[in-house]
Order: C-alpha cells, then structure tokens, then sequence
C-alpha cells in the first residue's frame, strides 16, 4: 500500500494564485522570445528540403550565390550525423537516402533575408516506391505486450463479445510562436538560445552531432511561446542545423522557421488504429479485453517508442477487469516522424476505449453512464499491468461529480426529447456525451528511476534561487516551483527567485514533458527546501551567508520504496501517480451543414493538488480546448506523404467563436509523494474531449468511430440520418 | 518615410511594399508584435491603425504612413498598466504569452459593457493555443467592471 498522504497543514503560498512571475513582462510584450534577440554579426539561416518522400539524393545543384552565402551539407557534420535521442537512425542532414519528404538537405546562411531567400536550390532526387500505409507496414520500432489473468478464460466468463476499431488523425501542435534558435560559436563550442522544453536533450544531441565535450555545448532556454510536446524532441534538429552553421560561418545564425515551414517538417501526434474486442456479462461488468494499438511512427523513430508505452498503458482506460491483452506496435512509414504531443500516445488509446465503451452499453441495452460505474477503478483495484491503486484512486468521484454538475442525466433526456421533434422539423440535432479517463504522472516505470533527476536551491542572502532545466513555457513552472518553496520554507513567494534554464547553471532535472514538472521536480524542489530549512537553523539567510559562505542544495529523484516495475514484462507500477477526470460535452449539428458546434463543456479532474488552481484550471481548459478541436476540426491532409495544408488557413485551430464555455471543476485526492499532494496536470486534460464528443454524436444519432469529424467526412452520415427521419 | 507610432514619430528606410510588420520589429525595435503564422490568421501581430485591429502582417508599410499606429509598447508601457493588461494575468490570460500582445490590442477596443458573445466577435482573429480562451474573457470582462466601477464613483 502507498503511504498515507501526509496529514494535510494549512498552507499559505501552495493554493493561492499569485500573479504568474513573468506576466507582466508577457503582458507588457517586454518579455523577449527567440526571434526578439539580435546578436552582432547575425546570419539569418534557411533549410533546403526533400521533395520525395522516399528516394535517393543524388546530387543538388545551385543558382547564382549572393556574396557572403554559407552552405552547409551533411559533409561538413564534424561528429555523428544522426540526432542523439533514442535510437540514431535520423539524420541531421540527408546524405544520400531520404526517408521522407521535407527532410532537411542543405543549409545555407546569410545575414541578408531577401538575398538568403533569392538563392534557388535545385536537388536531384531519385525518387523510389514510398510505404504510406501505416496498415500494410511490416516495419516496426516497437511492438509492446501487455497481459494480465488469461484473455480465453475472460471471454469464456463472458455473454456478449463486442468489436469495433477506433482511429486517430495526425494533429499539429500548432504552438503560436514557432519552432526557432539562435547559434553563437564560442571560442571553443558553440552556445544555443531556443525555443525548446528540454536543455539537456538539445545538449545531449549536439555533443554527438558536433563531437564536443558537453561544457562547450551551452544550451539556454529563454521564453517560449507554446510546446505541446512539440518543443520535446524538435529543437535537437534546428539547433543541430543552426550550430553548423554558426561553427562554418563563424557568426551567429538565427533559424526561425515559418508557419508552413513548421507545419510541413516538425512532429505531430502519432495517428491511431485501435481495436478492441471486449468480453462483457449482461449486468455491464468487463471479463476480458483484447486491444491490439497500432500507430504510424513515421520515417524515424524519433520517440514512437515511449509515445507507443504511454499509449498501451492507458488504452484499457480507468476500468477494472483481470483479463486482459493489450499488443501495442508503433509501425514505420515514409511520412515525417510523428512524435511528442500532450497526452502522448494516451489521447489515442482513451479515444478508442472510451467509444468502445458506449457501443458495448449499446450491445447490452444498458445505460453507458452506469456501465461506467460498474467498471470504474476503485482504490485496491489493479490496472492492466497489475498496479494496486491507493486511496486517491478517484475515477468514480470524478464521474459522478460531472454527472451531477452537467445535470448530465436530466440533459440526455430534454435533448431527446428535443431530437425526437428536430428529427421531423429538419432542425439542429443536439447530442451529450461523457468520458472518463486517467493520466499517469511522470515517466513510465523505471523511466524516472534512469532519469535520476536533480534539483538545486542555492542560497541567497535575501531568500533562494531554484535551478531547474525544467523549462517554463506558458504552464506556470516557475510560478508554482516557486510556491512549492516557498511553502516549504515558510517564506512569503517574493523571497524565491528561479534562474533561467542554461546548461551552464542548472542540474539536468529532466525533460519538462510528461505531466513530471509539479509532481516529480516539484517533490525533488520540496526536499531541497527542506535540507535548507535544517541547514539554516534559526539563522537569516544574510547570516548564514556571512558565517559559513555560499550553499547549494542539490536533491536526486527519490524512488518511493513501494514502486516496482517489470520493463521487460510490463508488469507493476507504471507510474507513481494517476490523475483521473470525466468530460461532459453537449453540442448541436447542423444539418444542413454537418457542422458539429459543443455548446457546454463539463471537465471535472483529480489532480491531488492545485498547487496554482489558477494556473491548474488554465491547463484543463486550454488541454480540453485542444482535445475538442482533436475530435472535430483538425485535420492533417497528407498527400504523397506530405502535409498538403500546411497553414493555418486550411489547417483549423480552434478560434474564440469556436470554443464552448467550460466548466471546470478541480478535485483534490492527495499522492503521498507529489509536492502537497499534487499529481500531474499538463496533459490529461486532453485525454478526455475526443470521446465525449463522439459519444455526443452518438447520442445525437451518428455512428463516428474515425476522428477528425469534421464536416466533409460526417456529412454523408448526417444526410442519411435526415433521409431516416423524413 | 515617416510612421507615427504610440505617439512618436519613427523615421524609416522601406520598400513600400514591405509588411508594417517587419517594419515594427527590425527597423523600429518594437519586438512586442509578435509573428504568428504572417497569412492574417492567428492575430499574433495585431496592432491598431487609427483605432482599427488590424494583422501588421498584411499592411504594406505604406498603407501605414501619416496615420496612428498602435502596438502592445503603447498600451500600459514598460510596466504593463493598463487595466487589461492587470487583469490578464490575474486571470491566467497570458500562459505561453506569444499571441498576448495582438489578444491585448483587440482586446483594448472592446466597448465597455460588451456581452460575453460581442467579446468573442472581437477576438475571432486572435488564436491562443494554450487558454481555450475562457480566461481571456474572463479578464476582458474583470477589467471592464473595474472601469466601470471606477467611473460610477
């Protein structure tokens, strides 16, 4: 059993909402981003790409060079050509075979725009027979198995069997500021500004890349305008591409790409395809479920790996059962690589299992709000890797508080009421739906144990400077690490001061991904806290200081002694922490159209504890907003394996008029080893959105197993439900 | 070619067909406005011409002469004093803060007393990525109760 959450204090920083510390800089627009910097001697840089999406490089051929050009071909890579990340199987630069279209050739630099832009390129690719069939793919970067009792005596236990598949489009990140650095060569190595989540990988990519020792390779984050996972793995590429530059020209170099540019070569989310067959008896209760979860890596294996264990962790959802396989594999296919995005692999599989979930309410003729109470996780239950949950297992609490807020049962019924008339007047059908999901915190398994993250507070005389690589970029890091310290101290929050993310200054305290800032830094933070605090004594900073010189307290990740994980079976704790939550979503059609409007939005959500409930409801409503337009807007249009709406004109992020009011509610069920309690935030919110509101169309009348819905792909299914009714 | 910006007047060398946007950041310094995507879709780099919300990204500079520009430096200053610019980070409005400045700018010509629905209208062109823009509204209305409030003192 985890231990007990420690007996709650009143607490005066942790649970207030301070002003977030650089926003008046951000509001003021003083707040300098990547593409605000400006360096002496600056080069602007621009990437040549492929325009196959599978072939050879033959040769490349260039128009007249302005003076004082600077191109850079994969030759001049003075260490390994390959991005260090999991596996170094993704160029920098193409040498001679291409795997994808849009893959980075050719660098060229020059300090002024027109004349960089004016210089034409022209490669010679010959072009071979591309794989963009993620189903007829044989090529995988990693299969995962996941069994739990024994599946045949599970559906033998069984009354119905019920089968369906569930799939995923691609989705764009589409952070507002887009993916840029800036180069300096140094007398010896070279440092990065960026734009980025995660120092240390930038760090660890360009020391191979470069064949630098890791101090002359300085990596520094400054304010980034949005990640989503899209600023995980990404900015090892660009700031590959604008170090060889920087070190062959000998001048700085700025790459800032553009919308279409960023849209076009960067990551996206996996897309999915997901089938269950699931063993179910007449009262609702689950005896087996079979998941087979397949995603479309892309070209390289950047981290389909994780992105795929993320996945099958979570594909059975919040839900009991003891017999259980989930096959998981990530498969390769000549389209760019598909990588991080909040949520990870899990909004793919909770789509899937979600949906799956009201067509076996629908097999049994039972109500899907109490299939879900019937099967819900319960604290002493097991998940499908075998971890025994604590008390703050709170999936029930969830459903039932989003029921009762959404007055989800009394809607159902008036909106089919008012369906059974719109059906014959030929007005717009409503819908309501609900999802109940779960989000694990942190690394998976033995993950955070590999990482062995650290953290440091230093002494200062009027208080303490956190030093964290953990990387601030709109979700609050430094605002609620500060309020984690300044708790632990006993200090007021203007006594605690947060240093940049710089190589050069922090400790690796991990990549800032994976929902692992607030629960896993944090609690590494509080420890520090709590070493300065004996370390003080009854002394002022100022004294100690002036006694005993500078302090640094540097804390590593602390396993909880009860955490145990098998990573060659799957088997045991694959987190520390779950968050859970449960999404009521109620939205119109229109017939006529086939536009899908969400009218009311209901996110109630466990996060153990809001250390900012501000800055926490800021994640749930801006993760819900995304996982919405997941469902129902965003649709990457791939044509020969290449992005064919790479711009915001045709690529539909939700606007203002686009986004429902929301209701937000926060639930509090403590993590014994989180900071105060807290459990992770950042992604899970975008878990649950999807399902809802397929399961709204549902209600509504429409049988949708395939997202984007967008209205071009639904509306043959909204003519016919017409067609029915007249 | 002259620009009259947040009040003062800035001499600039510039095709005139060059975006007022370019013209702003490089030449000007004013790095507040911000580029988002420089098709007119996301309102990153909103700014006012006499009075007008408008994407610097799609005004050829000349188009901007002998006319009143606006951008987020002249809202509340240095220290961000305006009242929307307070209440958006009371209110969580600001996250990743890159498309704040142009939200601001469509922000500020609200008309005091706007519903929650006009309040959309007028930020339609604006995209945020991290709110989904509950916040935002939240912290256009807060700020325009305490204007209210102040002035039926």
């Amino acid at each position: 059993m985890p231990p007990r959450p420690r007996r709650p204090r009143p607490l005066s920083v942790v649970g207030t909402s301070p002003p977030r510390l650089e926003g008046a800089a951000k509001v003021a627009g003083t707040a300098r981003y990547v593409d605000d910097l400006e360096f002496p001697g600056l080069l602007l840089g621009r990437t040549i790409r492929s325009t196959v999406p599978r072939g050879e490089l033959l040769g490349w051929s260039m128009g007249r060079r302005p003076r004082g050009l600077h191109v850079v071909s994969a030759a001049d890579i003075p260490g390994r050509n390959a991005i260090a990340l999991l596996e170094p199987d993704q160029p920098c630069l193409v040498r001679r075979e291409i795997r994808h279209a849009a893959e980075p050739v050719l660098l060229l630099a020059h300090e002024d725009r027109d004349a960089l832009a004016s210089v034409a390129v022209e490669l010679r690719e010959r072009p071979r027979k591309a794989q963009l069939d993620v189903r007829a793919s044989r090529s995988f970067c990693k299969e995962i198995l996941i069994e739990k009792g024994n599946l045949s005596r599970g559906f033998a236990r069984a009354d119905r069997i019920v089968e369906g598949e569930y799939t995923t489009g691609h989705q764009e990140q589409l952070y507002v500021e887009t993916q840029g650095v800036i180069a300096v060569p140094e007398k010896d190595g070279v440092t990065i500004y960026g734009s980025l989540q995660c120092p240390y990988y930038v760090q660890k990519a360009l020391v191979e890349l470069l064949s630098l020792p890791p101090e002359r390779v300085r990596i520094i984050q400054v304010e980034t305008g949005g990640g989503f996972g899209g600023k995980e793995e990404y900015p090892s590429m660009i700031a590959g591409h604008a170090a060889l530059l920087a070190l062959k020209s000998g001048r700085p170099v700025k790459l800032v790409y553009d919308r279409s540019e960023d849209m076009l070569a960067t990551t996206k989310r996996h897309p999915s395809i997901v089938r269950h067959k699931t063993g179910v008896r007449r009262d609702g209760s689950l005896t087996a479920m079979q998941i087979d979860v397949l995603l479309d890596a892309g070209a390289y294996v950047t981290l389909s790996p994780v992105v795929l264990s993320r996945g099958v962790l979570h594909a059975a959802g919040p839900y009991r059962c003891e017999d259980v396989q989930i096959l998981g594999r990530a498969a390769m296919t000549n389209t760019p690589p598909n990588g991080a995005f909040r949520g990870f692999g899990a909004p793919q599989t909770q789509f899937a299992v979600e949906v799956h979930m009201e067509r076996i309410a629908e097999a049994l003729g039972i109500d899907p709000l109490e299939l879900r109470r019937r099967n819900a996780l319960r604290p002493g239950d097991t998940t499908a890797t075998g971890q025994r949950l604590g008390a703050d297992c709170s999936a029930l609490p969830c459903l039932e508080s989003a029921v009762r807020r959404s007055r989800f049962v009394a809607r159902r019924r008036a909106i089919e009421k008012h369906n059974a008339k719109a059906r014959v007047s030929g007005g717009p059908l409503r819908g309501i739906g609900l999802a109940l999901f779960f989000h694990g915190s942190g690394f998976t398994g033995a993950g955070e144990v590999k990482l062995a993250s650290r953290a440091a507070l230093e002494l200062t005389p009027t208080g303490a400077r956190i030093l964290v690589a953990s990387t601030e970029i709109g979700q609050g890091t430094r605002t609620i690490l500060s309020q984690i310290v300044a708790e632990e101290l006993g200090w007021p929050l203007s006594r605690i001061e947060v240093a940049d993310p710089d190589t050069r200054e922090v400790p690796d305290s991990g990549p800032t991904v994976a929902s692992r800032t607030c629960m896993i830094v944090g609690e590494i933070l509080r420890r520090c806290a709590q070493s300065l605090k004996r370390a003080l004594g009854r002394m002022t900073p100022r004294q100690y200081l002036a006694k005993n010189g500078p302090l640094v307290v540097t804390e590593q990740y602390d396993r909880p002694k009860s955490m145990h994980w098998d990573d060659v079976h799957y088997r045991g704790d694959a987190y520390g922490a779950y968050g859970y939550g449960c999404d009521v979503i109620e939205l119109e059609i229109d017939p006529v159209t086939a536009e899908v409007r969400p009218a009311e939005v209901t996110a109630v959500q466990d996060i153990g504890r809001a250390i900012h409930p501000v800055l926490a409801a800021g994640q749930i409503e801006g993760g819900t907003a995304q996982g919405i337009a997941f469902a129902l807007a965003e649709e990457v249009v791939m044509r020969d394996g290449r992005m064919a709406n790479a711009q915001l004109t045709n690529y539909a992020v939700p606007t203002p008029l686009d986004t429902p009011p929301m209701q937000v509610e926060i639930l509090e069920f403590p993590y014994g080893h989180g900071p105060f309690g807290a459990k992770g935030v950042g992604e899970m919110p975008i878990d649950g959105p999807s399902p809802a509101v397929v399961n709204a169309l549902r209600h509504a009348g429409l049988d949708i197993r395939d997202i984007p819905a967008v209205p071009e792909r639904i509306a043959g299914l909204v003519d016919s439900m017409r067609g029915a009714a007249t | 070619m002259k620009l009259r910006i947040n009040g003062t007047t800035f001499r600039v060398e510039a095709h005139p067909l060059e975006r007022l946007l370019d013209v702003l950041r490089i030449q000007c310094k004013l790095t507040g406005t911000k580029e988002g995507c420089g098709e007119g879709e996301c309102g990153a780099c909103t700014v006012l011409l006499d009075g007008e919300p408008v994407n610097a990204c799609l005004v050829p500079v000349a188009h901007a002469e002998g006319r009143s520009i606006t951008t987020i430096e002249g809202l509340g200053g240095t220290e961000g004093s305006h009242p929307l610019q307070r209440s958006f980070v009371e209110q969580g409005a600001a996250q990743c803060g890159f498309c704040t400045p142009g939200m601001l700018i469509s922000a500020s010509v609200i008309p005091a007393g706007a519903r929650r629905e006009e309040i959309r209208c007028a930020l339609a062109g604006n995209l945020c990525r991290c709110t989904g823009y509950s916040a935002v509204y939240r912290a256009v209305e807060l700020a325009r109760a305490k204007r209210a409030r102040r002035r039926a003192r």
